[in-house]
């Protein structure tokens, strides 16, 4: 499977995932699926029969309603069953709404208030910098989240104690729950922003593009300051009913029948 | 009709009245209900985007300029989050900062364990003199909002967003200070507060048929908490449920203890969240995982009354 294929096989596992239960934060979790497809099948030394090994390369989700997505990358590459997946958030499930690093083998930081899991990830680094055991710590925020103040209290730790193993990734998909961020509380300049605060910044023009997001890594990793590469996404990428909805695919409702449509237009049947 | 659409047409009507009314939103208005208010109150309503630190101060220092505002988010985001935010620049600074926090306890559902707060009455009651109200339902949110715009201080609101049973009608006399009678009893005393307050009535009912006839007392203000009706009702019942949507430690029960024990000691049991954090699912499913259902309510208001003198 290429890298295409297999983004398409893990966007109708989102789709199956929140469609089963009816309702779920598709928008945010199909604007990272290439992200994950790539880090996962490329760069993250991992091992989903060992998921707490010690030394290996971790994901700190720090926009932690992705869960779904997380969840679809981490059972493809075999860290649970794929039946897992239809118990997102019923009794007993191991798949909250929101990350949590106690519950799903491959989730390295429980997440969910915005803002705090990117800190984690900032402690995550300098402890594996301290045991210098080689890992690269990876950790996405999304845009919106970018409006925490800790955010930016990280963004300076990382680069007083030169955080050159850290390599984070904004989903800059433009939205936030309430609207469109510039509407709200506009970021922008983001790539000056996080260059003014000593960090390597990488700028991925089409952040659902396998190739490019590849090809960003890779130059992050030479590196000698964190990087953070800034990814021009598409809330609800891929599927037509999410990308329509805009705002409204923050968390939205999916009829059985939409996702039938939406599993069909993946399959190249609509 | 569901809270928060109560809570936008009150506050609209409020803000049209008061000029001096802000409304801060930190990127969950449309959760909220409140997003509406920003078309019609352009220079007063406002989203900050994601910084509810950021927001708790803004609405100190707009306060500081003779201004009353509103701040609104999910609970966890509305206290826990913003706890020192509240406790210096609002609470000690002495500011007139109204904050809503929305989806209490159990009722986060789905966003689980990280949205559910199970502390957020424990944590601003022990800061001194912010007021701490749960509404019960449509009416009494509508009649406590004006009382709250009246009052000068930091006011927690800590409300439910979606459809509530109501328990009391629209002539119901309200004072934001005082206790709530819901029913005259001798067997026992139960003080209840917000969702659980419905759940109380419906175990009302069984233990009526049981015999037994519970005097039951709404606490929709936990501070400062109407210790005269607290104390009337102890020393005619003799014994006392307490029953909330928090853990039983730092809230409702929390709070009527510190009365009894001080003032007139009987024996206690409580309904809450027994010192347990959150998970997803649904209310029913949650209320069955916490043992908060009437029929649990129910059978503690039985092992009280086996622990009442004789
Ligand atoms: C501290 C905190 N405040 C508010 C929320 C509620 N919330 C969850 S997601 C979200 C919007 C996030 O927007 P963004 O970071 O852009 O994520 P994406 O567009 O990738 O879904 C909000 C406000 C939260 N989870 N945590
Ligand atoms: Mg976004």
């Amino acid at each position: 499977m290429d890298f295409a294929q297999k983004c398409n096989k893990i966007r109708q596992m989102i789709l199956k995932t929140i469609g089963n239960l009816g309702v779920g934060h598709i928008g945010g979790s199909l604007s990272i699926v290439e992200l994950l497809v790539v880090l996962y099948d490329k760069y993250m030394n991992v091992n989903p029969k060992d998921p707490n090994m010690v030394g290996r390369d971790r994901l700190i989700v720090s926009k932690g309603h992705s869960g779904p997505a997380v969840y679809s990358i981490l059972c493809s590459k075999g860290y649970f069953p794929e039946d897992w997946l239809l118990t997102l958030n019923k009794p007993g499930t191991n798949l909250p709404s929101h990350c949590d690093m106690n519950k799903t083998p491959g989730v390295d930081m429980t997440t969910g208030s915005l803002g705090q899991g990117f800190s984690c990830a900032m402690g995550v680094a300098k402890a594996s910098k301290i045991k210098n055991d080689g890992a690269t710590i990876y950790t996405i925020i999304g845009d919106g989240e970018s409006q925490e103040g800790q955010i930016w209290e990280a963004a300076m730790f990382a680069s007083q104690q030169k955080l050159d193993n850290v390599i984070a990734f904004t989903d800059y998909n433009k939205m936030q729950l309430d609207g469109p961020i510039e509407e709200i509380c506009n970021i922008t300049p983001l790539d000056d922003k996080w260059r003014a605060f000593g960090w390597n910044v990488i700028v991925v023009k089409d952040g659902n593009n396998c190739e490019e997001i590849d090809a960003a890594i890779t130059l992050a990793k030479f590196s000698e300051k964190p990087s953070m590469i800034i990814l021009n996404t598409i809330k609800g990428k891929g599927i037509s009913f999410a990308e329509k909805a805009g705002a409204g695919n923050h968390s939205m409702q999916i009829t059985p029948e939409m996702m039938a449509q939406g599993l069909a237009e993946l399959r190249g049947e609509a | 009709m569901e809270m928060r659409q109560v809570l936008a047409a009150e506050l609209e009507k409020l803000m049209a009245q008061n000029e001096n009314i802000v409304l801060i939103d930190a990127d969950l208005s449309k959760p909220n209900g409140l997003a509406g208010l920003k078309s019609k109150f352009l220079e007063r309503a406002m989203d900050i985007g994601i910084s509810e630190q950021n927001m708790a101060c803004i609405a100190a220092g707009m306060s500081s300029y003779g201004m009353i505002p509103f701040i609104s988010t999910f609970t966890p985001f509305a206290t826990r989050r913003i706890c020192d935010q509240i406790a210096v620049s609002c609470a000690y600074a002495k500011q007139n900062v109204k904050i809503i926090g929305t989806d209490p306890g159990i009722s986060a559902e789905f966003n689980g364990g990280t949205h559910m707060s199970m502390e957020d009455i424990g944590v601003l009651r022990s800061i001194p003199e912010i007021v701490v109200f749960e509404p019960v339902d449509n009416n009494q949110l509508k009649k406590a909002l004006p009382q709250i715009v009246d009052y000068y201080g930091v006011v927690y609101i800590r409300a439910f967003r979606k459809e509530t049973p109501d328990v009391f009608d629209e002539s119901c006399d309200f004072d934001l200070f005082k206790a709530l009678k819901i029913k005259d009893g001798e067997d026992l005393s139960i003080f209840c507060s917000g969702l659980m307050v419905h759940e109380t009535l419906l175990a009302d009912k069984e233990l009526k048929s049981q015999g037994i006839n519970a005097e039951i007392i709404n606490i929709h203000t936990i501070k400062p908490i109407d210790r005269t009706a607290i104390i009337e009702s102890a020393k005619k019942t003799g014994v006392v449920l307490t029953v909330e949507n928090h853990n039983i430690i730092g809230g409702l029960k929390s709070a009527v203890c510190e009365v009894l024990m001080e003032e007139f000691p009987v024996p206690l049991r409580a309904i809450g969240i027994n010192d347990k954090f959150g998970q997803v699912g649904k209310m029913p499913y949650l209320k069955e995982q916490y043992n908060m259902r009437a029929e649990d309510i129910v059978n503690k208001a039985l092992e009280v009354l086996n622990l009442k003198c004789k």
